[in-house]
């Protein structure tokens, strides 16, 4: 575990980090019991940049994301931000320090408004009572300058399409002037149009350069698309760090290949055992 | 899979959703309410029966006398228990508990005042206090220990029955008379404990609506984990939610020792909490988590007393009461589900 619990404060000697990475993860490891979900994973995240984290399904993706967001807590290795080690306690702390989450449930609670949702948590008050009319109008004009387009900042989040819920999502975690963006899946069950849309969203959001991502994927040509490098997570280990010029569909697609025969192979074995 | 869906969730969205821009805030938000279509019915089923009774039995039921009967000592222990009621089925837990806090709480101030020579006031904030107490026992074995409300509050509600009966030997008390002066603000008096209910609900109203603990009970019970991961506490919400339940189980006892002016060991119980979870769901608080209203709680409070008051009056026997009572429950219950299948429906 990481040793000088200073959760939000600021730091005593700002080292900027030389690499100029705005995140780093060094020596995450991850135990549930027995099972080893992370396995000594260093990654590092450029200012600006979008990282692609791919691999397969168990990999470990998401409880990386759930440690860096600060949801859960790592067995061991330490969290760099702005060269500075954090110690995560909590979602509400890894946000005010700038770190800001779409999960892949998206966390929306269907029976709140949208822009209650979009407010949820830092909800703003007057004497206690809740600043609707301020928080409707802020929500609207922040929809409005990313260009997402829902029938209104009143409806019931239940009432919206999957894609227009996962735009409330990724508008919620980037009006928060975040400087680091977690996004779980931003695409999944989502139908071309929409996906586009997302797309779309995350592309105006790296122009505008503020904000530096790391998004979880599975579909490398999309990957490839948005992301400016792309890590490959294998059984808890990072095993493939590139950029995405560098790289093509048809190499990620080999390493999946490989692993899956190799996976194959060894349920063969054991079965013959 | 949900491009199709798209344009048609208009198709299940509930009648008079947001009205049009032009019509000014207030009645704008009056219209709103009545568009609630939840709160509509039993708003409506109260001032049918309200009408019929008043009516058909004018010169009884109308009477002040039966009017305050009516609304301080039949509907208000329901309306206050059920306002503690509704947050907590919001956020997808229940308390069985309540009526027993109700029982216990006027024998703690009775043996404050009489036996350990405790000031009223003091007394009477200890009384309540232990409400709180309680409330915490169930958020701890619910929330913490990880057990179903229903069976914390089950086992919580038998120890309190328990304490009840073996520190009054299961023998009524009388109210300490150097309490009764202050006993009229919190009960005795005729319209007092309705007047309570009246504020209570105006209070929990705006809780409910207008602020971030209610914003964060409705989250908690909509999408716990969602919640969760936005960094809400959803364990000290629903912890928040147990205290409250309790501590107007024990106002509510206090009130009613007052009222009838005796502590009764056989008062409270089970029924006064059923028949607030009964006032909550007619009202339009479907036990799904997530949903819920104050207004419709205490429309259904004021319901059922009609029903238990306007028969009475009327001299028909409460008996089959109890058939209406099940039957309305079973229909709000059936109209509940089948919204929130129509709302499940307009998302996929």
């Amino acid at each position: 575990m990481t040793t000088e619990p200073v959760p939000g404060a600021a730091p005593a000697a700002a080292t900027a980090d030389a690499s100029g990475d705005v995140l780093r993860a060094e020596h995450i490891t991850k135990r549930f019991g027995a099972v080893t979900a992370l396995h000594d994973v260093n990654l590092h995240l450029g200012q600006g940049e979008v990282l692609g984290l791919l691999g397969d399904n168990g990999a470990g993706k998401s409880t990386l994301i759930k440690i860096m967001c600060g949801f859960q807590p790592p067995t061991s290795g330490r969290i760099i931000l702005e060269g500075q080690e954090i110690t995560l306690k909590s979602v509400d702390q890894a946000r005010s320090l700038g770190i800001d989450t779409v999960y892949q449930d998206l966390a929306l609670i269907n029976e709140l408004t949208v822009y209650h949702n979009m407010f949820l948590n830092r909800e703003r008050t007057r004497w206690s009572l809740l600043s609707n009319r301020s928080m409707r109008r802020t929500a609207q004009e922040q929809l409005d300058r990313i260009g997402v387009n829902i029938p209104s900042v009143d409806a019931e989040v239940a009432k919206l399409s999957g894609g227009q819920r996962q735009a409330i999502a990724v508008a919620r975690a980037v009006t928060s002037s975040a400087k680091v963006l977690l996004l779980d899946e931003p695409l999944a069950a989502m139908g071309a149009k929409e996906g586009a849309m997302i797309l779309e969203l995350i592309k105006d959001l790296k122009a505008q350069g503020q904000v530096s991502i790391i998004m979880i994927m599975h579909n490398y040509g999309q990957a490839l698309e948005i992301c400016d490098r792309i890590n490959l997570l294998q059984h808890g280990e990072i095993t493939f760090d590139k950029l995405a010029k560098d790289t093509s569909v048809q190499e990620l697609n080999d390493i999946v290949i490989e692993e899956y025969r190799r996976a194959l192979a060894e349920q063969q074995r054991q079965k013959s055992a | 899979m949900s491009e199709i869906t798209e344009r048609s969730p208009q198709a299940v969205s509930p009648p008079g959703g947001p009205p049009g821009r032009s019509v000014p805030g207030p009645l704008r938000s009056a219209l709103g309410l009545l568009g609630r279509q939840r709160e509509a019915t039993v708003f409506v089923v109260a001032v049918v029966l309200l009408l019929y009774f008043g009516i058909r039995y004018n010169s009884t039921f109308v009477s002040q006398t039966n009017l305050a009967n009516l609304l301080s000592e039949t509907a208000a222990p329901i309306i206050i228990i059920a306002i503690g009621e509704v947050f907590l089925l919001i956020c997808g837990e229940i308390d069985l508990s309540a009526g027993f806090v109700f029982t216990f709480a006027p024998f703690l101030m009775h043996y404050l005042i009489d036996f350990y020579g405790v000031p009223v006031v003091a007394a009477i904030i200890i009384a309540l206090l232990f409400g709180v107490v309680v409330g915490w026992v169930n958020g701890f074995l619910t929330v913490t220990m990880g057990l179903p409300s229903f069976i914390t509050t089950l086992g919580t509600g038998f120890i309190l029955l328990g304490l009840t009966l073996t520190t009054s030997h299961a023998y009524p008390a009388t109210i300490p008379a150097s309490s009764v002066g202050i006993g009229r603000w919190i009960g005795a008096a005729p319209w007092s404990q309705f007047i309570w209910a009246l504020a209570l609900t105006a209070i929990f109203y705006i809780v409910l609506t207008r602020t971030r603990w209610g914003l964060h009970t409705i989250a908690t019970g909509g999408n716990q984990l969602g919640a969760r991961e936005s960094g809400i506490k959803t364990g000290r919400i629903k912890y928040g939610n147990f205290m409250l339940t309790s501590t107007l189980g024990a106002l509510v006892g206090l009130q009613v020792a007052f009222y009838v002016n005796t502590i009764d060991p056989s008062a409270g119980g089970y029924q006064p909490m059923f028949y607030a979870v009964t006032a909550a769901v007619i009202g339009g608080t479907a036990m799904l988590g997530g949903q819920g209203t104050i207004l419709g709680a205490f429309l259904g409070g004021i319901v059922l007393a009609t029903l238990i008051n306007g028969l009475n009056v009327a001299g028909i026997s409460a008996n089959p009461l109890n058939i209406v009572f099940g039957l309305a429950i079973l229909l709000s219950m059936i109209a509940n589900v089948r919204l929130a299948r129509l709302r499940a429906a307009g998302r996929n």
